[in-house]
């Protein structure tokens, strides 16, 4: 298990307030002047020693990212966006970074704008977190009062304005592009890439857009060195990462562990096991709604990484774990899944548009049982045709649990699904044109 | 699913009051000159506050207005965020997340909670006229699963019985307390804490 003093979010359970002075005892805060003077270069090359990836969903390395943004501030201003517009199924680690952990956002975000030369952050928080998004606003204005926002922001001769905006409950938000559309005042319909949003962005201006958590842990991976922060986790998938671990465990929870702990560790550690025991756990989704499920038995030994979920056909995601042990309906809890992305696809592309709610309703007659043995294959045909036929990656990510579940549990599926449109016998159904057919046949 | 369709009675007219009207001005002035159409999100949502937690269409003509864009721009915004109410809504709002982390914990129980207490279907008013309910999408806080949402405020780790608590109070016009109904410490693991101890027992 990680060592404590290795956590990076130390009030993760608010046991010492979120205030600036409870988070200055903490270290927030503590000379930031002397991080920004080292340069924007040892910055984003101490990020990418760290070689921190993106805890958002994608995975992309932070230092590259940053290193996108034109060295030279041209006409047009550069901006720094925060994606909090926290959605994905399982996952709620960044509702308590803005409660408890405002403080290191609120840094980050001063030395991302510096290392990114943006003088404007906006923190985009979904619309329902309209509490927590309130307690980071305090938050923000507690660095105004102490001049560490604002002119000359906390002494590093960079000027910031943080603004925070309210989402209105689109999960499609989530996709930076429509993030940045949402911002604009339009509706969150994503853009086509590229041009890439660190050339034209927000108001056509160059844009780095970074997960919240991404950039609460970049001050404490300053000040303790990216070897540190490289030295835990293994190559590539490295640091420290808050799991959510809900669903069907004893004790559901959010923790900060290392990146690659074994799965099994984090959920009969720290999430007291599979409600039933481990021999009742059914499937576990490894990385909130849209990543693949994984079957238990796979679950005995996969860590949990970027790269070991990939081989898995599976994804880190945004960490959020769903357990679910075997008195759930496993179909059920996919359709319910689709019933997800049908209600929240953007409507901008047909495969998408029109799949996901196919997809939905194709899955809640599976569950049912009222489906035919033909549409499991045709179900796994749908989802091909909205995968990497969609502008933005919803299209990906409303149908992969589904070949997930295809992949796990097809056997399942056509155990319980027998319906046979073709009529054998002689029913006299009146609507049944060729009833003579089947007269000549008997 | 939500409420996207406008209402058919509508008021006349739509005006911000003093205090909407000076948060509506702090907020424009959060975007860059000539970008006031980025407040329109923001907007909405005092209107929605102002008019008893629903948008009537006068309400999107006065933005458009105010912000100096069309107003079927305001129209395609509104409709397509769901958190916007363009029908009346009740003065108590619950949302009850039935997305799958919360659906495998029993949000079906909390669903049923609200048919026996509040209305028969969704979107409907209580009989005394001061509640709604509907089934929404993850509202993030899958670790409290199953979870609602009461206008603002978050109420966490329900059961049948405590929901049924919860919505006798705000039927008699009580606001209970948000929070978690376990008594659990925000998103510890519950009485199984391994990590960070040493701040718990300081």
């Amino acid at each position: 298990m990680l060592k404590d003093q290795d956590r990076i979010f130390q009030n993760l359970y608010n046991d010492m307030g979120s205030d600036v002075t409870s988070a200055q005892k903490r270290g927030d805060w503590v000379k930031t002047k002397e991080i920004t003077d080292k340069g924007r270069d040892w910055i984003i090359n101490e990020i990418k020693d760290s070689q921190l990836r993106g805890r958002g969903g994608a995975g992309f390395p932070t230092g590259l990212k940053w290193s996108f943004a034109p060295k030279e501030v041209g006409s047009r201003p550069h901006y720094l966006v925060i994606n909090g517009d926290e959605s994905e199924p399982g996952t709620c680690k960044d509702r308590d970074i803005l409660r408890f952990e405002p403080h290191k956002l609120i840094e980050g975000c001063l030395i991302a704008s510096y290392a990114v030369q943006a003088h404007v952050c906006y923190i985009y928080i979904r619309g329902e977190y309209f509490v927590d998004g309130q307690k980071l606003q305090r938050a923000i204005d507690e660095a105004y009062e102490k001049n560490l926002l604002g002119k000359n922001a906390a002494g590093t001769g960079w000027d910031l304005d943080i603004y925070i905006h309210y989402g209105a409950g689109a999960y499609i938000c989530g996709e930076e592009t429509a993030l940045l559309e949402s911002i604009e005042g339009k509706k969150g319909q994503p853009r086509l890439k590229p041009p890439f949003p660190a050339l034209i962005g927000l108001y056509g201006c160059p844009t780095i857009i970074n997960n919240v958590e991404t950039i609460a842990v970049v001050p404490t991976i300053l000040r303790r060195g990216g070897k540190w922060f490289a030295s835990l986790g293994r190559e590539k998938n490295t640091g420290t990462k808050i799991f959510c671990v809900s669903g069907n465990v004893n004790t559901p929870c959010n923790v900060e562990e290392e990146m690659s702990i074994p799965l099994k560790e984090l959920i009969e550690v720290h999430a007291g096991g599979v409600i039933g025991g481990w021999d009742n756990l059914q499937a576990v989704i490894p990385g909130g709604s849209s990543m693949p499920l994984i079957p238990k038995d796979k679950c005995e030994t996969l860590t949990m990484d970027f790269d070991s979920l990939m081989a898995e056909k599976s994804g880190l995601g945004t960490a959020g774990i769903v357990v679910i042990n075997k008195d759930q309906d496993i179909i059920k809890c996919m359709a319910r899944i689709a019933r997800f992305y049908k209600h929240e696809s953007c409507g901008q592309c047909t495969p998408c548009r029109e799949g996901s709610g196919w997809m939905w309703r194709m899955l809640e007659r599976m569950a049912r049982g009222e489906a035919s043995q033909d549409e499991v294959d045709m179900l796994g045909d749908v989802t091909k045709q909205i995968e990497g036929h969609t502008i933005c990656a919803f299209g990906e990510g409303s149908s992969w649990p589904v070949q997930g579940l295809l992949r796990h549990f097809s056997k399942e599926i056509k155990k319980r699904n027998k319906f046979d449109p073709i009529v054998k016998e002689k029913k006299n159904i009146p609507y049944l044109v060729d009833q003579h057919l089947l007269d000549k046949n008997a | 699913m939500s409420l996207r369709r406008p209402a058919k009675n509508q008021p006349e007219s739509f005006e911000f009051s003093p205090s909407s009207l000076e948060a509506a001005n702090s907020i424009v002035a959060k975007y860059p000159k000539g970008k006031q159409q980025s407040a329109v999100m923001a907007l909405l949502y005092i209107a929605q506050r102002q008019n008893n937690n629903w948008i009537p269409l006068a309400a999107m003509k006065f933005i458009a207005k105010f912000l100096d864009m069309p107003y079927i721009k305001v129209y395609e915004v509104a409709t397509f965020y769901t958190m916007y109410n363009l029908s009346p809504v009740g003065e108590y709002f619950v949302q009850v997340c039935t997305t799958t982390p919360c659906m495998i914990r029993g949000a079906n129980k909390l669903v049923e909670a609200c048919k026996e207490k509040i209305s028969e279907n969704e979107n409907e008013l209580s009989k005394n006229k001061s509640c709604s309910w509907m089934e929404v999408e993850c509202l993030g806080a899958c670790v409290n699963a199953p979870m609602m949402q009461i206008n603002d405020d978050y109420f966490e780790d329900l059961n049948k019985e405590k929901t049924l608590k919860i919505l006798d109070k705000i039927l008699n016009g009580e606001a209970p307390t948000p929070g978690s109904y376990r008594g659990r410490v925000n998103n510890e693991p519950e009485n199984n804490r391994k990590t960070l101890m040493d701040f718990k027992n300081a």
